[in-house]
């Protein structure tokens, strides 16, 4: 499709851009680095993270209203905040490279849609549950629902698309939007049977935020998604032959059913936990993937760690600007995230018009 | 009433507990109207997105809404006491002012008569000011009496059907069914609820609305604008066909004032009776 054209025109000085993709990881890395600095140091309260380690320096003990802003707000929401972004983006990249479509993203393999049905029906129906029940898994009730949510919506798609041991990726795509409106339609019902407040609560949800970041959410999510950011490059090579073709990349000797299966399972593990703990965030996973691809290439070997240290570089700075703009309240990081992502990703699809016509 | 508990609290000021916190954040719009009821204002320093009244309480810095706040916006105004209402939330972000040493004060918050009383004492509770709280209360349970009283004196048979439509946009009807704050001030001002069929506040079909036969469509403001006008709310065929739509029948309140089940809300059923049963007298004449 569009990409096969896109690829051609690299062809040419793919050597050179190689080189480019190397040296740029070296720079996201110390932007992440920068990044990650910046969100420990910026916040609504006046904690000021070097008179912090000043005080550390010298012995001294921080105050206990300091010592949880640092410790138990900025520090978990950071790291939540740049796996997140990883998560997101490196699951874009490769939705994009398994679809061989500019435009996937990783909601369209169910996940995003199955997440949200089951953040949705924790929230809505919650209430219903034993009390003893609640009160053992309390907070961890929605993330749970949402990564339950979107793995089971992910596993059906997965059924439905693979007949005789070979998955259809435009079956997969197809379906995809059509689980996807199952699923919002099932919400809707919820919704309507949802009270007042539960609504207010469905909609924040919806908008996403890393403002309810603890350590214990944070050990939930970091595994799950740690092992699929770490299992991605092992399939880059895979993605970048499928570029070719299912075929071409067969006869390269790619086990193409082996690394679809890889792929959607890392994708929906990696989405399903950043969906469960940060609610809908949208736009990362489009966004950082193209503007690589515009700068170094789309070759899968450095496109994956380079999205993961770019979307995490993202999210953060659209986390800092979510919590410092109207603080002391914050704006919802998803809408921080498509007021940013939606002009770029408009941008990019006007700049692909002048390559070839969509 | 606000004169009154000045008054109290200029006499009662003096003995005050040991050290009472003075640096407060309010959280939830009817909590924030009992602190300036209890003339505590002065103790304020932040409030949250549904504190809108008074209006002074809208130059406080704004923590967030009351169901999304963010735990280091909260500590960074550098409160010595949260209160906030029960379903203040996310539960994390308690949790986190909790560990942060942060006292956290819930105030119940149930949407009966019942309820506002209890609100106001717990209010007057956490900021060591119980005996204003308590005139407060007294005073509040007096008006609420005599609405009460008043809306037992209305015939049975002579009780208004009211249908309360929380948004009317684009001609699609959200409107208040059982268990609802709309309900039950419409039970106080000792009018019907025109909708019992189900609970919350639910889309509903046309006909539905024709058959409740609502007498009077009563509305929010919202900051004083107005959402629907009358034209294009009776211009609804529902509406139309409703003795309401006939008689051009429509009450409109402030949002907060009458859906609040705080210290106005005395103030605000008697307002509806008083359109709800006044007029009524005014206008059977003419119309």
């Amino acid at each position: 499709m569009t990409l096969a054209a896109y690829d051609e025109s690299g062809v040419a000085d793919l050597p050179d851009r190689t080189v480019v993709a190397r040296r740029l990881t070296l720079w996201l890395g110390l932007l992440l680095l920068a990044t990650m600095t910046g969100s420990l140091a910026t916040g609504a309260a006046s904690t000021s993270l070097w008179a912090a380690f000043g005080d550390l320096a010298q012995g001294r003990a921080l105050s206990r209203v300091d010592e949880t802003i640092l410790w138990n707000i900025r520090l978990p929401r950071t790291l939540l905040g740049a796996l997140v972004g990883a998560a997101l983006a490196v699951s874009g990249a490769m939705m994009q490279g398994l679809f061989r479509n500019p435009l996937a993203d990783p909601g369209l393999v169910g996940v995003s849609a199955g997440a949200g049905l089951g953040a949705i029906a924790a929230i809505v129906l919650g209430a219903m549950l034993p009390a003893g029940l609640m009160a053992s898994v309390g907070t961890y009730l929605v993330p749970l629902a949402a990564f339950a949510g979107g793995w089971v919506t992910t596993l059906v798609l997965y059924r439905v698309s693979t007949r005789g041991g070979r998955t259809s990726v435009a079956t997969m795509l197809l379906a995809g939007i059509a689980l996807g409106a199952l699923a919002g339609a099932v919400s809707g019902l919820l919704v309507y049977a949802a009270d007042d407040q539960q609504l207010r609560d469905l909609t924040f949800w919806g908008l996403g935020s890393l403002a309810g970041a603890t350590w214990g959410k944070l050990m939930a999510a970091a595994p799950i998604i740690l092992l699929a950011l770490l299992g991605a490059p092992f399939l880059a090579r895979g993605l970048n032959a499928l570029a070719l073709g299912e075929a071409a990349a067969g006869h390269l000797g790619i086990p193409v059913q082996r690394i679809k299966n890889l792929t959607v399972l890392a994708v929906a593990a990696a989405t399903g936990a950043a969906v469960a703990v940060s609610g809908g965030i949208g736009f990362v996973g489009i966004v950082v993937p193209h503007l690589l691809r515009l700068a170094s290439g789309p070759d899968h070997k450095t496109l994956l760690p380079n999205a993961a240290l770019l979307g995490a570089s993202l999210l953060l700075g659209a986390d800092m600007i979510s919590r410092t703009v109207i603080a002391p309240a914050e704006l919802p990081i998803g809408i921080v995230t498509a007021i940013l992502g939606a002009p770029v990703f408009l941008w990019i699809l006007l700049r692909r018009r002048m390559v070839v016509d969509l | 009433m606000r004169l009154l508990s000045i008054l109290v609290a200029a006499t009662l000021a003096a003995p005050a507990g040991a050290d009472p916190a003075e640096r407060i954040v309010s959280i939830g719009g009817s909590i924030t109207e009992i602190v300036y009821e209890l003339d505590q204002q002065h103790r304020l320093i932040a409030r949250d997105t549904t504190s809108t009244f008074p209006e002074v309480a809208l130059d406080l810095p704004d923590v967030g809404y009351v169901r999304a706040l963010s735990p280091e916006g909260v500590l960074s105004v550098n409160p010595e006491l949260v209160l906030a209402e029960v379903d203040a939330g996310p539960p994390e972000a308690l949790a986190v002012l909790k560990e942060a040493g942060m006292p956290l004060v819930l105030i119940p918050d149930d949407p009966t008569a019942a309820g506002i009383l209890e609100k106001i004492r717990a209010v007057g509770a956490a900021l060591d000011v119980d005996a204003q709280a308590g005139a407060l209360a007294d005073n509040v349970a007096a008006q609420l009496d005599r609405t009460t009283a008043r809306a037992n004196a209305v015939a049975e048979g002579e009780r208004k059907r009211v249908l309360f439509i929380l948004s009317g946009e684009g001609g699609r009807i959200l409107a208040a069914g059982r268990n609802t704050e709309a309900a039950t001030v419409i039970g106080m001002a000792g009018a019907i609820n025109a909708l019992d069929g189900f609970e919350g506040y639910k889309p509903v079909s046309d006909e539905a609305i024709v058959q409740a036969a609502p007498d009077v469509i009563l509305m929010m403001t919202r900051g004083g604008a107005v959402m629907v006008d009358n034209d294009a709310l009776f211009a609804l065929p529902a509406i139309a066909a409703t003795p309401a739509g006939e008689n051009r029948a429509v009450i409109r309140m402030g949002g907060q004032y009458l859906l609040g089940f705080g210290p106005r809300t005395a103030q605000a059923v008697q307002d509806l009776a008083d359109a709800l049963y006044k007029e009524q007298a005014h206008d059977s004449g003419g119309l």
